[in-house]
């Protein structure tokens, strides 16, 4: 007796049966002939024929029988909206059933009925519901909210329901509590504008009182909501930490991880010296841990988000190391990303132990799982400086297996050990070029030329290992044809006497033979630059690369900000803010951490504090074979390369001689020279077809570089007037500041407006904080007469002596002539203080960013600038705010900038600007942080001018 | 929150669907079957799959893979624990998990699965709850229901959804009160070639089994508390209680419920019972390679260590093994290249030992990676980490119930690499 037997029935006729017996007047019989068809809807089958005979089932006083045609209302209402409507009655008497099992029934299953016409007969009942003297009706009816909502949100809103379901906050019991707070988020989600999950202290304070008492279930919703409110000062976050706690000890992950979210998130407002800090962080590792030891799945899912706990405080499971040492039947998606987390909780401490795991990992036998054990040495060896001689030798050990995958790895991964480490390892050079003939993968071929351009002046026979490859260059991918090309480049500006040849060769390949516009470019770019100035061509290709930092992938400081904010959900396990990939992007906001304060002090002002702090850890990810040419033309092309005059006739006759004229110089002190060798000049068809837009392309190339460090000037004010006639006698003084070519200026206007001669004039400053000082005096030649105006600039430098002003950038200044002293105070715009060495190091950046304090941080918004990212940085270099990087994350650009005052205080800026919207944000860190706000103010006039 | 349920077997087939919304249709399953195929074994399926329009999050449970099927942004954590919620309510319902059962019982199924979402929230989830909504099916059930005509279903409120105690049910009536709890601890650790512990840790758990008249208030203490540091409850622990006293305070639920689960990872605490001594070798002549492995007991506070079986996956070059063990018994599949050992019982004065040879593939060369020895085995009457129950009494109730503590250690993952 057993409900398989509901899947055999005669073939012919089996719907005319099941309404036959449908039909029937036998209870019995009728309840069976519902379960088969219950059993057929199951399957997939289709039995929406018989509707009518079902619906008329529904009278009936058998629990089970009204269930069984429910369930199948619910399944096929959709298809027969007409009929459903029969039911409607039957639900709407069943509301006001005695048996509360029954009204919840009914509510729940008139709730899943999906058709308009229904929906509005669900209205009163639900009202009803909602207010029902039983909880378990009253947690029914909250849920059936967010139902109706889901097919008809204008009703919804209409009819009341949401400040109903608001009130249900406040219920006594636990459990209605938690479904509506559930159905409040879900509403939530599809409004993002409306507040309806409006928190305050008192509503907080119930919900926690709710998270003891409610099902496991009931504590996620709550926990996810609660992660959502943000405390109003340290006190209060601590004491909610305090309460959500508990959850941790929980058997369900799902509430551990939700409570995890709160703590994490409202860690951020506690200040480090508290005690309570440390015990917090203590109490976070155990569960996390705990969570590793569950099924696979939800393993992946724990581990996803530990990879993002372990960015923003690797201090929690910085002695873990061990639970996440790799089990060899452990699932392939559980084993990749266990390997991630190894690597970035790797450190001196345990180098020793994580190396002997990953050397272990690479003779196992899943490919993709040993590819990465591979790279996991690599990136340990840039990471932990301590070990990357063990690393160097683990991989050289590796390579002898000669198994073919593990070779190619770690060629790749050596290649990146170089860019960290340069000069140190390439004895092992001589071992990679033994395997070279067994490369079969574009990368690691790549990776292998790259090593041998790079090194070219130590290996012997380089030539001949570039020229093998040659061979067969337009079988190659464009990644390795990029690279030979710029291999074979570097070889020849190291060794230009014996592989001429070879490099006529490799750009005539690419630039005639391929279709590529890429390569095509890049083999015209050598062309041009090896042809006009051999000697900046080897400033620029064989310039110094800047070292490659520690951390791979790590996640935007921002980004990781705010996914921290979405830890146990989908967003954490994708790494992606739920913008980028939740359904048409409704109701995505924004969430930030909150900013640390601390109790005594009042918030800021929502605007000039939206965003969490940035924790400062800037990533910098290692390039990929195709960045390198980004890489090159970025890199040193500043003030060093004496930006050489493209000449018109070196444009003109390129086509006839494109190398001819530079070898010379870049030869001339070896004799058998080749001045006069003629390189075979490429076939007059190419350079004629592309010729002048290469050689425009490329002026304006030099004309960036040259432009560079001379462009003349930062933005300078118009001239105000700084002591009016009235006041001085006579004497009508305007002015303004500015900054050329490193000097500074000030900019003086001099009317006279009295009817007598000046003569005289002397200009003296009083002290102030930068120590600006007249560093010529004021030379007015001529005696000034009535009606008359003159214009001088003064030179000014910074030595002067030096008080703290306030405002800081206020400048009293005296001025003399024949009549009499007057005095006048000006405030100078701080922008003529910085300096044209305020370009920092990339490494120098992300090294003071994380140290500088962040209550050192100060968040300004500037408004109505409708300029790009691009325009933004031109301009404020222009002033001397350099740009040291830029990135694009989900749209919005972010530069990050600095800037060096005249007294060396550096200031260091976060930009971001989203593409549309006129405000931008900007964060400034110093160790000065009272210059910040005029700091803010010099950004605003240059942008804004 | 969760939007549909599909079951499919290993052969692909959707055999169950349930929709808590609209109905999505199964074609979206697709995707799936996808990533199944990528995935060269069930095990590898990932178990977060993103369509163009809908997450599919899996677990595989008993050759079968439960995917439910969500359309907004929910905590993935909670869609997979309530699956696993569900496998274990089909376990309890049924006895076994399993695609016939499953068929057999398909309406009780749907039915259960009704009540335990609503819209896609959870509603009850608690076994407790479920059996006093709809009964489980048993055959003396099934007879009576022909004869009489009433149903599994319940007519009454499951009065305990909405006490402070939903896990129990009230009226709860036996002639025998009695609670066991058995102490059960998994040992998972990784042993490196040289014999010496990579990783080593225990998981342990406290199921129960109480059947006690109306509403007793349990406490349980402990010898060593501390021990416990990282400990996760069964909701009906009272978590203050613990903190400040260290003793499990609790009303139980009625039958069968894992009170707690702990873990221990403190190197030092976790014994390792058993060592495995192994010389393999793939370089041998004529495409021969050498094989022997020996278990022993090592540290097993005076325990026998019983049901002991060697699980190893051999290499690809491996073509066939001929071996002879001491005791039990032993297979090798030349297709799996699997070779199980079941050795049964460890008698510390004859060591069991496997010895043999092994037909290599001729003419390759040695393959790239070791062997690892898996290893199962049991020891009655032992909690490895030194846990033990203090006492347990009971209050709000007056008569005196039968109390039982059984302990028991297993291996986890315990794995020794080669």
């Amino acid at each position: 007796m057993t409900d398989s037997k509901y899947f055999t029935t005669t073939k012919k006729g089996e719907i005319f049966e099941l309404k036959a017996e449908l039909n029937s007047d036998k209870k019995e019989k009728k309840k069976e002939a519902v379960k088969k068809v219950i059993a057929s809807m199951t399957v997939g089958k289709d039995v929406s024929a018989l509707f009518p005979d079902v619906v008329n089932c529904m009278q009936t006083d058998n629990l089970e029988l009204k269930k069984l045609v429910y369930l199948y209302l619910m399944n096929y209402a959709k298809s027969q909206p007409d009929m459903a409507i029969m039911a409607v009655n039957t639900f709407v008497k069943d509301c006001e059933d005695p048996n509360p099992l029954i009204r919840a029934l009914a509510v729940r299953t008139m709730g899943c009925i999906r058709v308009d016409k229904i929906t509005e007969y669900l209205c009163e009942p639900l009202r009803k519901c909602l207010k029902d003297e039983d909880p378990y009706v009253r947690k029914t009816a909250a849920v059936c909210v967010a139902k109706l909502h889901d097919i008809n949100a204008q009703l919804v809103e209409d009819q009341g329901f949401l400040d109903t379901l608001k009130d249900l906050i406040s219920d006594s019991n636990p459990m209605v509590v938690a479904n509506a707070v559930a159905a409040l988020s879900e509403i939530a989600e599809s409004h993002p504008s409306s507040n309806l999950l409006d928190l305050n202290p008192q509503s907080i304070n119930k919900l926690l009182t709710a998270l003891n008492e409610c099902t496991e279930w009931g504590q996620i919703f709550i926990l996810d909501c609660l992660a959502n409110y943000t405390p109003k000062d340290d006190r209060e976050a601590q004491s909610i930490c305090e309460r959500v706690t508990p959850r941790l000890s929980h058997a369900n992950s799902a509430v551990v991880l939700s409570a995890v979210k709160v703590l994490m998130k409202f860690m951020e407002m506690l200040s480090k010296d508290l005690d309570y800090y440390g015990t917090l962080l203590k109490k976070l590792a155990p569960p996390l841990v705990t969570l590793l030891s569950a099924e696979p799945e939800l393993q992946y899912v724990a581990l996803r988000n530990i990879n993002l706990i372990v960015q923003k405080r690797p201090e929690i499971l910085k002695h873990e190391m061990k639970v996440f040492f790799v089990k060899y039947n452990d699932p392939i998606y559980v084993k990749l990303e266990k390997l991630d987390i190894m690597i970035r909780l790797a450190s001196q401490a345990n180098i020793a132990q994580v190396l002997a795991e990953l050397k272990e990992y690479a003779t196992e036998v899943d490919v993709d799982f040993v590819r990465k054990a591979v790279r996991a040495i690599g990136r340990c060896a840039i990471k932990v400086e301590q070990s990357a001689e063990r690393c160097v030798s683990t991989l050289l050990d590796l390579i002898q297996t000669k198994v073919n995958y593990v070779v190619q790895e770690a060629i790749v991964v050596i290649k990146d050990i170089f860019r960290k480490y340069p000069n140190k390892y390439e004895s092992v050079i001589a071992t990679l070029c033994e395997n070279l003939d067994s490369l079969d993968e574009p990368e690691a071929r790549a990776a292998m030329i790259w090593i041998v351009g790079e090194y070219a002046e130590r290996i012997d026979n380089a030539d001949e290992l570039l020229e093998s490859f040659l061979e067969g260059f337009h079988d190659e991918s464009t990644q390795v044809q990029l690279q030979l090309l710029t291999a074979i480049v570097k070889l020849f500006l190291k060794k230009p006497t014996e592989t001429q040849e070879l490099v006529q060769q490799v750009l005539s390949l690419a630039t005639q033979d391929s279709d590529n516009p890429d390569l095509r470019d890049r083999g015209y770019i050598y062309w041009r630059l090896l042809s006009t100035d051999p000697v900046a061509a080897k400033e620029v290709v064989l310039a110094e690369k800047p070292l490659i930092s520690e951390e791979t992938d790590l996640i935007e400081p921002t980004l990781l900000d705010e996914l921290i904010c979405y830890i146990g959900t989908l967003a954490s396990v994708y790494h992606k803010p739920p913008s980028a990939f939740v359904e048409g992007g409704r109701g995505v906001v924004h969430k930030s951490l909150p900013p640390r304060t601390a109790s005594n002090e009042s918030t800021e002002s929502p605007e000039t504090a939206p965003a969490g702090a940035p924790t400062g850890e800037q990533p910098d990810v290692i390039p990929t074979q195709g960045d390198l040419l980004g890489d090159l033309l970025n890199l040193d092309l500043g003030p060093p390369v004496s930006g050489p005059p493209l000449t018109t006739s070196s444009v003109q006759m390129g086509a006839v001689d494109l190398l001819g004229g530079g070898l010379d110089s870049l030869m001339g002190d070896e004799p058998e020279g080749i001045g006069d060798t003629n390189f075979g000049a490429p076939p007059p068809a190419a350079p004629a077809r592309v010729g002048a837009p290469i050689g425009s392309g490329l002026s304006d190339l030099f004309d960036l570089t040259s432009g560079v460090g001379t462009l003349s000037g930062s933005y300078v004010p118009p001239k105000a007037v700084w002591l009016p006639a009235m006041k001085a006698k006579g004497l009508e003084i305007s002015g303004t500041f500015t900054r050329q070519v490193g000097s500074i200026s000030m900019d003086l206007q001099l009317t006279n407006k009295a009817l007598q001669v000046m003569t005289d004039f002397a200009i003296q400053f009083n002290r102030n904080s930068f120590g600006l000082a007249p560093a010529a005096p004021l030379q007015v030649h001529a005696p000034l007469s009535p009606n008359q105006t003159v214009e001088i600039s003064l030179p000014l430098n910074t030595v002067g002596s030096v008080m703290k002003m306030d405002p800081l950038n206020n400048l009293q200044v005296a001025v003399k002539n024949n009549i009499d002293i007057f005095y006048f105070s000006t405030l100078y715009p701080l922008h003529i203080l910085f300096v044209e060495d305020g370009k920092m190091d990339r490494q120098m950046f992300l090294a003071t960013w994380k140290d500088i304090p962040n209550e050192n941080e100060a968040q300004f918004q500037i408004r109505d600038c409708s300029l790009n990212a691009e325009a933004v940085s031109t301009k404020l270099q222009s002033s001397n705010i350099f740009t040291i990087a830029k990135r694009n994350v989900e749209g919005q650009d972010m530069l990050y900038q600095s800037l060096k005052l005249t007294n060396g205080i550096w200031v260091l800026a976060e930009l971001r600007i989203q593409p549309g919207n006129p405000s931008f944000m900007l964060s400034l860190k110093c160790r000065a942080p009272e210059v910040s706000q005029h700091v803010y103010q010099a950004y605003e006039t240059i942008l804004k001018n | 929150m969760i939007h549909s349920l599909f079951l499919i077997n290993s052969s692909g087939d959707i055999f169950l669907e349930k929709h808590w919304k609209s109905v999505v249709s199964r074609s979206v399953c697709d995707y799936f079957f996808e990533a199944q195929e990528r995935a060269t074994e069930a095990e590898n399926v990932p178990p977060v799959i993103p369509t163009p329009h809908h997450y599919l999050l899996s677990v595989y449970r008993h050759k079968i893979f439960f995917v439910a099927v969500i359309q907004t942004e929910v905590p993935p954590l909670f869609v997979i624990e309530f699956l696993h919620r569900v496998v274990d309510t089909f376990q309890d319902y049924f006895g076994v998990c399993s695609e016939p059962v499953i068929k057999d019982n398909v309406v009780v199924v749907y039915e259960v699965l009704e009540e335990m979402l609503d819209n896609g929230f959870p509603l009850a989830t608690e076994s407790n709850i479920l059996k006093e909504l709809i009964k489980p099916p048993t055959i003396l059930r099934t007879v009576v229901n022909t004869i009489t005509g009433s149903t599994n279903v319940g007519d009454q409120l499951p009065t305990g959804q909405l006490s402070v105690v939903p896990w129990r049910r009230t009226g709860v009536k036996y002639t025998n009160n009695e609670a066991y709890f058995d102490v059960i601890e998994e040992i998972d650790a990784i042993i490196d070639k040289s014999g010496s512990t990579i990783t080593a840790e225990i998981q342990g758990v406290i199921d129960a089994c109480v059947k006690l008249t109306g509403m007793p208030d349990l406490t349980l203490s402990f010898m060593n508390p501390r021990l416990l540091d990282d400990v996760s409850f069964h909701p009906c622990v009272r978590f203050k209680r613990w903190e400040s006293e260290r003793i499990l305070s609790f009303i139980p639920p009625d039958g069968n419920f894992r009170l707690l689960s702990y873990h221990v990872s403190a190197q030092n605490l976790v014994a390792i019972p058993v060592y495995v001594k192994h010389s393999i070798s793939f370089r041998g002549s004529n495409s021969l390679g050498r094989f022997e492995i020996t278990v022993g007991p090592k540290q097993t506070m005076g325990k026998t260590i019983e049901g002991v079986t060697v699980l190893s996956q051999m290499p690809r070059g491996v073509l066939n093994m001929s071996l002879t063990p001491s005791q039990g018994t032993h297979t090798f599949d030349p297709v799996t290249k699997m070779l199980s050992w079941d050795v049964g019982k460890i008698n510390p004065q004859k060591l069991p030992s496997l010895k043999g040879t092994m037909s290599l593939q001729a003419g390759a060369s040695k393959p790239d990676e070791n062997p690892t020895i898996n290893l199962q085995f049991k020891i009655q009457q032992l909690a490895i980490s030194g846990l033990k129950v203090n006492r347990l009494d009971m209050y709000g109730e007056k008569y005196k119930p039968f109390k039982g503590i059984k302990y028991m250690t297993k291996a986890g993952k315990f794995q020794v690499r080669t």
